[in-house]
C-alpha cells in the first residue's frame, strides 16, 4: 500500500505537482500517465525517496517514508528506474543483489538469498541466462532480469518507470504480463507508461496528470467513456471488435 | 572493454585466480633474486630464516631487494584496486588514479611533505588527503557540469594538469627535494630502501585498504548499477560513494607516497581483470590486486635489467604498455562498446 497525503513534489523549490491525495492499492497495476513534463516521473521519484517531498507525505505500508532507513525502505518497496547502467555482472548476480537490503554481517549472501534469486529468475523465464553477462542480453531479457531482481527483493510495492521503453513489441507484452502476474501476487505495482495502448490494456487503474495535479483517476474503460483520454492526450479511443476479442484503437482528434 | 564471455563459472574464475597468485609469487621471487648482484634462492631463504644483515647477501636482501619488492607489489595492487573502485563509482571505464588527478593530488602532498622534511605516517596521511582532495574536486566538477562520463574524465585531466603544475613549481623552488627526481615524476622504485619510515606504514595502509575494498564488494557492485538502482536496492548512495572514493584515494595516496606518480596500472589492470573474471567485485578486486602487483614487479624488473648497468624508472615501462591500451579504449568507446 502506497499513499500520498497532500504531496507537493518537484525539483529545487519549484513544485511540479501540488497537493496530491492518492492511495494506491495492492493487487493491481496502477499506471500514472499524461503528456511529457506533466510530472509522472517526478511523482515516482518522490515516491521512491529519490526526491524529498516539497510538502506533504509519502506513506509506505503505513509508515512515513522519511522515517524509514534505506534498508527498511528497500524491504518494502522496489524501484526500477528508466535509465540504467548495464553492469558487467551475470544475470544471477544481478538478481542476487535484489537481496542487498537483507544482507547482514558478514555481508555475504546466504543460501536462502541464492534460492530466492534462482526462483525469481525461473519465475521470469530466464533461468537459462543465469550465467550470462548483462551486456550480452537483449533489451527484453535485461528488463526481465531487472523484474526478477525486484521480485527477489520481496517487497509489497514495486515502482517501475517506463519499463517498456526501447523494447520490441513482443518484449513489451512479456514485460507487462510479468507486471500483471506480480500484481496477481498481491503486490502494489505502480508504473509510469507512455504507451497508451499498453496502459489501457493492462492497468486496473489509471491516474492522469496534467497542470500539476490529477485530472482523471479511474478504470481505463471509464476514462475512455468520460472523455478524459481525449482531453489529456488529444486522441479518440474506442473499443473495436477484432478476431481475438475487443481492443482499444486510437485516432488523432485532428485527423480528417 | 569487451563484452563478457558468454558464461562464467566460479571454477574457471578460481583457476584464473590461482594462476594470477602464482604469477604474482613468481614475479615477487624474481624481483627478490635478480638485480646488479643476483641472489640465489638459497641465499634468499637463508637471509629470511636467520635475519642476517651482516653478510653482503643479507644486506642486499634486507635493505634493497625486500623493500623494493614489497613496494612494487603493494603499489601495483593498491593502484589497481583504486582504479577498480574509481571506475565503478564514477561509472567511467576511463577513470584511473593517474588520469583524473588522484595521483597528482597525492604527488603534490608528498612534494609539500618533502619541502618540510616530513616523512612516515605524516607523509602517508598527507598523500591520502591530497588524493582525496583531488577525487572530491573531480567528482564535484563532474556533477556541476552534468556528470557525463566524458565530463568526469575531462575534469580529471584539467585537475591533473593543475596539480602537476603546482608540484613542478614547488620543485623549481626547492630543487634539492627527493621529489625532483625523474623516478618520482614517472614513477619508480630505485629510491625505495625501507629506510626513513616511508614505505612500511604505506604498505600496511594498502593491505588494509584492499581488504576493506573486498569487504565492500557487494556495495561496489550495487553502486555500479547506477545511483537510482542502488537507491532502490537500499544502498545509502551518497554515504557509500564518499566512503569508496575516500578508499580509492587512500590506496592511491599510500602508493604514490613511496613510488611516485606511477601511471596506468590503475587503468590497465582493472580492464584486464574484467576480461578474465568479469565485473563481479568479489573476483575483480582480488584479481586486479594480484595482476597489478605482478605487472608492476615485472615492469620494475625489466627497468632494472634490460639496460643494466643503467636503470630506468618502472613507470616508463608501464607507460609503454598503458598508452596504447588507453588509446584502444578511447577508440572502442567511440564505437559505444565500453560499458561501465
Amino acid at each position: 500500500m502506497l499513499e500520498f497525503r497532500r504531496l507537493t513534489a518537484g525539483y529545487g523549490r519549484q513544485p511540479v505537482l501540488r497537493d496530491l491525495d492518492l492511495a494506491l492499492s495492492p493487487g493491481e497495476i496502477t499506471v500514472i500517465g499524461g503528456l511529457n513534463g506533466c510530472g509522472k516521473s517526478t511523482l515516482l521519484r518522490t515516491a521512491s525517496g529519490l526526491l524529498p517531498p516539497l510538502g506533504g507525505q509519502v506513506l509506505l505500508e503505513g509508515a512515513p517514508l522519511e522515517e524509514l532507513s534505506p534498508q527498511q525502505r528497500a524491504m518494502r518497496m522496489a524501484y526500477l528506474p528508466q535509465g540504467r547502467n548495464v553492469p558487467e555482472l551475470t544475470a544471477l548476480r544481478m538478481v542476487l543483489h535484489g537481496r542487498f537490503a537483507y544482507l547482514s554481517f558478514p555481508r555475504q549472501y546466504r543460501r536462502e538469498d541464492f534460492d530466492a534469486a534462482r526462483a525469481a529468475l525461473e519465475w521470469v523465464g530466464c533461468s537459462h541466462l543465469a550465467q550470462r553477462g548483462m551486456a550480452s542480453l537483449s533489451g527484453g531479457e535485461r528488463q526481465k532480469v531487472y523484474i526478477a531482481m525486484a521480485l527477489a527483493q520481496d517487497t509489497g510495492v514495486i515502482l517501475m518507470d517506463e519499463p517498456t521503453t526501447y523494447l520490441d513489441i513482443r518484449a513489451r507484452f512479456e514485460v507487462m504480463e510479468l507486471a500483471r502476474h506480480l500484481a496477481g501476487m498481491g503486490k502494489t505495482v505502480v508504473m509510469v507508461l507512455h504507451d497508451l495502448d499498453l496502459t489501457l490494456r493492462y492497468a486496473r487503474r489509471v491516474i492522469l496528470l496534467d497542470g500539476g495535479g490529477v485530472v482523471a483517476d479511474g478504470a481505463p474503460a471509464d476514462l475512455c467513456a468520460n472523455g478524459s483520454v481525449e482531453r489529456v492526450f488529444g486522441v479518440a479511443a474506442a473499443r473495436a471488435s477484432l478476431p481475438w476479442g475487443e481492443e482499444y484503437v486510437f485516432r488523432p482528434l485532428s485527423a480528417p | 572493454m569487451r563484452d563478457l564471455p558468454a558464461s562464467f563459472s566460479d571454477k574457471r574464475r578460481g583457476l584464473l585466480m590461482a594462476g594470477a597468485l602464482l604469477c604474482m609469487l613468481a614475479a615477487g621471487l624474481l624481483s627478490l633474486a635478480l638485480g646488479a648482484v643476483p641472489l640465489s634462492p638459497a641465499q634468499i631463504w637463508q637471509s629470511l630464516l636467520t635475519g642476517d644483515r651482516t653478510s653482503a647477501a643479507g644486506r642486499i636482501f634486507w635493505y634493497s631487494r625486500l623493500p623494493r619488492t614489497a613496494a612494487c607489489l603493494a603499489a601495483g595492487a593498491g593502484l589497481a584496486t583504486a582504479g577498480c573502485i574509481l571506475q565503478s563509482v564514477l561509472a567511467n571505464p576511463l577513470a584511473a588514479p593517474n588520469i583524473i588527478g588522484v595521483n597528482a593530488g597525492a604527488g603534490l602532498a608528498v612534494t609539500v611533505c618533502c619541502v618540510f622534511s616530513a616523512a612516515g605516517w605524516v607523509m602517508s596521511g598527507a598523500a591520502f588527503l591530497g588524493a582525496l582532495a583531488a577525487v572530491v574536486l573531480v567528482s564535484c566538477l563532474g556533477r556541476l557540469t552534468g556528470a557525463s562520463r566524458l565530463t568526469v574524465v575531462l575534469s580529471g585531466v584539467a585537475v591533473n594538469a593543475l596539480l602537476n603544475a603546482v608540484s613542478e613549481t614547488l620543485r623549481a623552488f626547492f630543487p634539492d627535494t627527493a621529489m625532483s627526481s625523474v623516478d618520482f615524476r614517472v614513477g619508480g622504485f630505485s629510491g625505495v630502501t625501507g629506510a626513513g619510515g616511508r614505505l612500511w606504514p604505506a604498505v600496511v595502509v594498502i593491505l588494509a585498504g584492499i581488504l576493506l575494498a573486498f569487504l565492500l564488494s557487494n556495495e561496489l557492485d550495487v553502486l555500479s548499477m547506477g545511483e537510482t538502482t542502488a537507491h532502490g536496492l537500499g544502498l545509502p548512495v551518497r554515504r557509500f560513494r564518499v566512503l569508496l572514493l575516500a578508499l580509492s584515494a587512500l590506496l592511491a595516496g599510500a602508493s604514490v607516497s613511496f613510488c611516485g606518480l606511477l601511471g596506468f596500472v590503475g587503468l590497465i589492470v582493472p580492464h584486464l581483470g574484467r576480461t578474465l573474471v568479469g565485473a563481479d567485485s568479489r573476483w575483480l578486486i582480488p584479481m586486479s590486486a594480484l595482476c597489478g602487483a605482478a605487472l608492476t614487479a615485472l615492469c620494475d624488473l625489466a627497468a632494472r635489467l634490460l639496460f643494466a648497468p643503467y636503470e630506468l624508472p618502472a613507470g616508463i615501462f608501464l607507460a609503454f604498455l598503458g598508452v596504447p591500451f588507453f588509446l584502444v579504449l578511447l577508440i572502442r568507446q567511440r564505437g559505444g562498446r565500453i560499458h561501465a
